[in-house]
């Protein structure tokens, strides 16, 4: 396993390709909640437009990290400079341009579509006419259209996070942070939602997304870092991160009652991974590793050859899974 | 499905007409207004219940068989003590089970504290909705006191503020006690070891000379007693201007730590 100083990976700041400051910049950012290190100094700088992702299991520090970016929690130690601004002394200026999609939703339930985001507007002290038109356009957006004058409360989990979504652009932010914004959500809602998100940053705007999918961040973001236990793993493209750390290929292998013959596997490829139920080979070919398993006698209930995910990289770089 | 949203990420300049509380106390409104009517009716109903029970039921025969209360008939006597009790509970019920739902179970002040509103606006918000709440409550108490022949002098108008700062006493402190709060068990606590005995106790019902000596000292204590005996000296026109001015001190006073209690324990809540 590769370990890196979190310092090494960001620095120096990250410019996007105009030389603009970076919109979130973060130098050995901490979280403590008393004993507990949540965050354990972090660097990343996200530049304007990018998609940025922070990918980790539950417990890594993305929820965390996310808060203090949102100007809702104040961080423990290190620097953090969101729109250019300092989050301890300029909250209110900064959550003026950041839209924020909680991990739980806190819609008001007993409330109509529309007056949800009636009610959020004018806490962003927009005039009404401006909300009512931006609710218009915006309910389009998330295909709510049609349930304006509905109760929150009976709406499906995939509706309800379409109007969070909604409700955090009625201010037309200029960073739209969004913290899993798709668990629990059956795969069809989950789809709609990752046009929607990737129509908006089609558009320009900033998006900072944590997840625990990794399929998620390969599709979402531009870049991403790994977290775990509060620390940044790695930092990259998906791409990049992938061949960093992964291979191009693996070869998954299922055996009888679930009894890998470990030590007979061993050399076929350059890193194997086992799990409970499989074995992961990692290899730049796994066709030619399959056939050198079959040509050593070696009989797998199942094979399987895939390219490498972000998942893998985790796994390297933690010898875990992401979802457990 | 097309969309328009070609202003993305523009700088839009944000107004700031309304000051932050007035933006929180415009949601309570909006919320408010979905069930206006079954509370007004509740908060009309109570009082005219309360005097015909209290006041004329049992006060005729109080009146039958004691004479006068304190030198008035009893339906004056207990009303100004409505008042102040009513305000109590109102001011009690907002700020226990609202609270914890704004916390926990809509997290309506998480939304809230999202947008450029910082904790202490969150919290003058709730204060300001309070307050119209008591007013409201005060003013409709007046109003049904007056026509059951029962408001003795002008200086009662004074009787709605008073019934807002009782209110208020009770608030700050109960705001703070439910942010620190995992459930709503507490409330009933509350209820059942405090608001009940001071609503019974509290001089509403008889004056406080009917209580053993030992108990002079402990209703004396507490803050409903002094917004009853405000509020009764204001509505029957007997002020005596000395307990009148300590009784606005307390209130004033707990009031104030109310709301230095509840800014620190709503800001150890929701922003960590």
């Amino acid at each position: 396993m590769q370990s890196h100083s979190p310092s090494s990976l960001a620095a120096p700041a990250h410019e996007s390709p105009t030389g603009e400051e970076p919109v979130v910049s973060a130098r050995g950012l901490a979280k403590h909640f008393d004993e507990l290190v949540a965050v354990d100094s972090v660097d990343f700088d996200i530049a304007k437009g990018e998609s940025f992702g922070f990918l980790g299991p539950n417990g890594a520090g993305k929820t965390s990290t996310m808060r203090m970016i949102a100007c809702m929690s104040p961080k423990s130690a290190g620097t953090l400079r969101v729109l250019g601004m300092d989050p301890d002394t300029d909250g209110p200026a900064i959550r003026a341009r950041i839209g924020l999609v909680p991990q739980e939703d806190t819609l008001d339930l007993q409330l109509t579509v529309l007056d949800n985001l009636m009610i959020y507007g004018r806490y962003f002290d927009l005039p009404k006419k401006v909300i009512r038109e931006r609710a218009q356009r915006l309910l389009e957006f998330a295909e709510l259209g049609e349930r304006a004058a509905d109760t929150v409360e009976p709406l499906s989990g995939g509706m309800k996070r379409r109007l969070t979504i909604a409700r955090a652009l009625i201010s037309e932010p200029d960073l739209l942070i969004l913290d899993e914004p798709t668990t629990g959500l059956d795969p069809q809602a989950r789809h709609l939602l990752w046009d929607r998100l990737y129509r908006l940053k089609r558009q320009g705007v900033t998006l900072v997304i944590t997840t625990h999918y990794m399929d998620e961040a390969e599709q979402l973001c531009d870049r991403l870092v790994v977290m775990d236990k509060g620390r940044i793993a790695a930092l990259g493209s998906p791409a990049e991160l992938i061949e960093q750390y992964s291979t191009r290929e693996v070869l998954e292998l299922r055996f009888h009652g679930g009894e890998a013959p470990v030590e007979r596997l061993e050399g076929i490829a350059d890193r194997a991974e086992v799990l409970p139920d499989r074995v992961l080979l990692y290899s730049s070919d796994g066709d030619r590793a399959l056939e050198e398993v079959r040509a050593r006698g070696i009989d797998p209930l199942n094979s399987l050859v895939r390219r490498s995910t972000l998942e893998d990289v985790f796994l390297s770089l933690t010898g875990r899974t992401l979802v457990d | 499905m097309t969309t328009d949203l070609e202003t993305w990420g523009m700088d839009t300049a944000h107004g700031t007409r309304l000051p932050p509380t007035l933006r929180v106390l415009r949601y309570h409104f909006y919320t408010y207004m979905r069930t206006w009517r079954s509370s007004l009716t509740t908060s009309f109903l109570a009082p005219v219940l309360y005097l015909a029970a209290m006041g004329v039921g049992l006060g005729s025969l109080i009146n039958k068989h004691v004479g006068t209360v304190d030198h008035v008939r009893y339906l004056s006597f207990v009303a100004p003590g409505l008042l102040a009790a009513s305000a109590m509970q109102v001011a009690a019920s907002d700020s226990m089970y609202p609270v914890m739902a704004a916390i926990k179970w809509i997290r309506t002040y998480y939304a809230m504290l999202a947008t450029p509103l910082r904790v202490l606006d969150v919290l003058l918000g709730h204060f300001a909705w309070v307050t119209v709440r008591l007013v409201l409550t005060a003013v409709t108490y007046l109003g049904v006191m007056a026509a059951f022949g029962t408001v003795h002098s002008p200086l009662a108008l004074l009787a709605v503020p008073v019934g807002v700062l009782t209110g208020l006493a009770f608030s700050g402190v109960i705001s703070a006690f439910a942010a620190t709060q995992e459930n709503d068990q507490g409330f009933a606590t509350i209820s059942r070891m405090g608001l009940i005995p001071l609503f019974l106790l509290s001089g509403t019902f008889f004056p406080l000379t009917q209580l053993p000596g030992w108990m002079h000292p402990v209703a004396y204590a507490t803050p409903l007693y002094h917004g009853v005996d405000l509020c009764r000296m204001l509505v029957l026109g007997r002020v005596d201007w000395i307990s009148a001015m300590w009784d606005a001190v307390y209130l004033v006073g707990l009031s104030a730590l109310g709301l230095l209690l509840a800014r620190r324990l709503f800001a150890k809540r929701l922003v960590v």
